[in-house]
């Protein structure tokens, strides 16, 4: 049952990624990259780690998604227009995969490591978050109020 | 009476084991559909019921009588509309992208649909139970930004576009005060998970107050917060810019006619449905009976009472209130709402470290009650209109 869900997501994630990386419209590239992220939150509720797919839910296609279509329509007037191959982009994805093929054959397996994990439930992640992580928790707070303000700052009007 | 239904789901599935003797994942699957068709039945009934109730009461607010011609006192009209609907055209734009322009409407009816699917509607009655239910409802729920866009970017025209930026815009800075208020309850019960919400909210101090949420005074203001983010989320009058009818046509739907056009229509009330749902869920006590005698009445039946007044204002502001400008709502979002969300969640760790009584009461309400002073002082509300001066027109 979880066999053949798991491998109608991953072929739904893996033609949606292609989709998004080939399609002429960057438009329709950016749904289908919001439909990657759908799969890769799918394979996450498979693995019963419900709190990670839903952040990725809501980060990615709630906030980053459409940010990605608001700047496309914002900045570029060639919306239409074919896109070249792009060779720089092409080499960073062959190394990319290639480095991660590589850390993942060098790792031992999790399933030998550690047989018994323990369910990854919300209440765990959350009182792991407020007690052991808080300092680095508090940080990230900072740092991103701090881009906030900043990025208001760049925008912001200059008084004459 | 008050288990009859989770009885009858539990009969049926034991009907369905007893003749055919299926797998275990027969009966999961079967389990889930019966509350899939469930849901949807209710939802689309009080949606048909809404549709003409609004109308109603919209014309009597306006001193006329609202549809009356089809069926008893125009309860069939639903029906007629449908009808209209099906039978209509379906027209797509010959510079519309098709594959997006026909995928909105079924995105943003399914994202609808699928957050109804966490709110408990009484005792035992949570279709689906997930751990993270409250995150679920937001995450899930925050995919219609999309749907939006893509209705207005696939229709490829004008109105279509403004109506779905305007849309985006709306709610993204809504979504905020909207997901922040939800933090002092989920903060208070120490769980996201919508049953233990409503369970945290059983029992009634001094013997007759019950101890909703909104009996408190971080509770009081976060679930008004709650209430008028709720109203932006749904794209309602006084905050429908999107598809301002004097404006811009119809906003994102635009170009879409016949079903399509019934489909925004609809996920635009299931998505008020849910919405309110969450409301009361949060801050009015769920499915619990308010006055510890009337106990005795089925728990969904107070739980579509609270869903129903919390519609009937909707509908009450929008016969009520005129059109606020983008501008507005934007400032309004960003210089106090957001400010007072923020307030609750600390005004609800007053409450909870003064010892969730009397005192803590107290001080809540004071911590409240400062910020908005300085609020109202800041934001220079108190200032008298002057005559209207005009930029760009004269």
């Amino acid at each position: 049952m979880s066999s053949i869900a798991f491998v109608l997501i991953a072929v739904l994630t893996l033609a949606a990624a292609l989709a998004a990386a080939t399609l002429q419209k960057l438009m329709h590239a950016t749904l289908s990259f919001a439909l990657t992220f759908v799969g890769v939150a799918a394979l996450f509720f498979l693995l019963g780690a419900e709190f990670v797919g839903l952040a990725l839910i809501f980060v990615y296609i709630g906030a980053v998604a459409v940010l990605v279509v608001f700047t496309i329509l914002l900045t570029r007037r060639d919306v239409e227009k074919d896109r070249g191959a792009n060779w720089g982009g092409t080499f960073l994805a062959v190394a990319m995969f290639g480095g991660l093929t590589w850390a993942i054959l060098k790792t031992q397996s999790v399933a030998i490591a550690a047989p018994h994990i323990r369910a990854l439930t919300v209440r765990r992640i959350g009182e792991t978050l407020m007690t052991s992580y808080v300092w680095p928790l508090q940080c990230i707070g900072l740092l991103l109020t701090a881009a906030l303000i900043g990025a208001l700052v760049l925008v912001m009007e200059e008084k004459r | 009476m008050d288990q009859i239904f989770v009885n009858a789901k539990h009969w049926l599935l034991w009907l369905l084991s007893w003749l055919t003797a299926p797998p275990g994942w027969v009966i999961q699957v079967a389990s889930s559909l019966i509350n899939i068709f469930a849901l949807l039945f209710v939802f689309l009934t009080l949606f048909a019921l809404m549709s003409v109730l609004e109308r109603k009461i919209l014309g009597r607010i306006q001193n006329r009588y609202g549809p009356n011609r089809v069926g008893p006192f125009g309860l069939l009209q639903p029906v007629a509309d449908g009808i209209k609907m099906l039978i209509k055209e379906d027209i797509v734009p010959a510079r519309a992208d098709q594959l997006v322009h026909f995928l909105a409407p079924i995105l943003i009816a399914a994202a609808a649909i699928l957050v109804l699917g966490v709110i408990p509607y009484g005792r035992n009655m949570t279709p689906f139970t997930i751990d993270g239910g409250i995150l679920f409802f937001f995450a899930v729920g925050s995919t219609t930004e999309l749907a939006v866009f893509m209705a207005g970017w696939g229709s490829n025209n004008k109105f279509s576009m403004l109506g779905a930026m305007r849309a985006i815009a709306q709610m993204i800075s809504y979504e905020l005060p909207l997901i922040i208020t939800v933090l002092p309850v989920v903060m208070v019960v120490g769980s996201l998970i919508p049953d233990r919400i409503v369970a945290a909210q059983a029992g009634y101090t001094f013997g007759f107050v019950p101890r909703w949420f909104v009996f408190t005074p971080w509770g009081a203001t976060a679930f008004i917060l709650f209430f008028v983010s709720g109203l932006v989320e749904s794209n309602r009058t006084p905050f429908d810019v999107p598809e301002g009818e004097s404006e811009i046509v119809a906003g994102h739907m635009t170009e879409y006619s016949g079903f399509k056009y019934a489909t925004f229509f609809m996920a635009e009330y299931i998505g008020m449905f849910a919405i309110t749902g969450l409301a009361a869920t949060l801050f009015l006590g769920g499915w619990h009976s308010p006055v510890q005698m009337l106990e005795f009445i089925p728990s969904y039946i107070w739980f579509f009472a609270k869903l129903s007044a919390l519609l009937f204002v909707y509908i009450w502001l929008r016969g009520t209130l005129p059109r606020t400008r983008i501008d507005q709502i934007m400032n309004f979002a960003w210089k106090f709402m957001l400010p007072m969300s923020f307030t609750c969640v600390i005004a609800a760790a007053v409450w909870h470290y003064a010892g969730r009584g009397l005192r803590g009461w107290l001080w809540s309400f004071v911590v409240i009650a400062i910020v908005y002073t300085a609020l109202s002082k800041l934001l220079d509300t108190q200032r008298k209109f002057a005559p209207r001066t005009y930029r760009f027109a004269e």
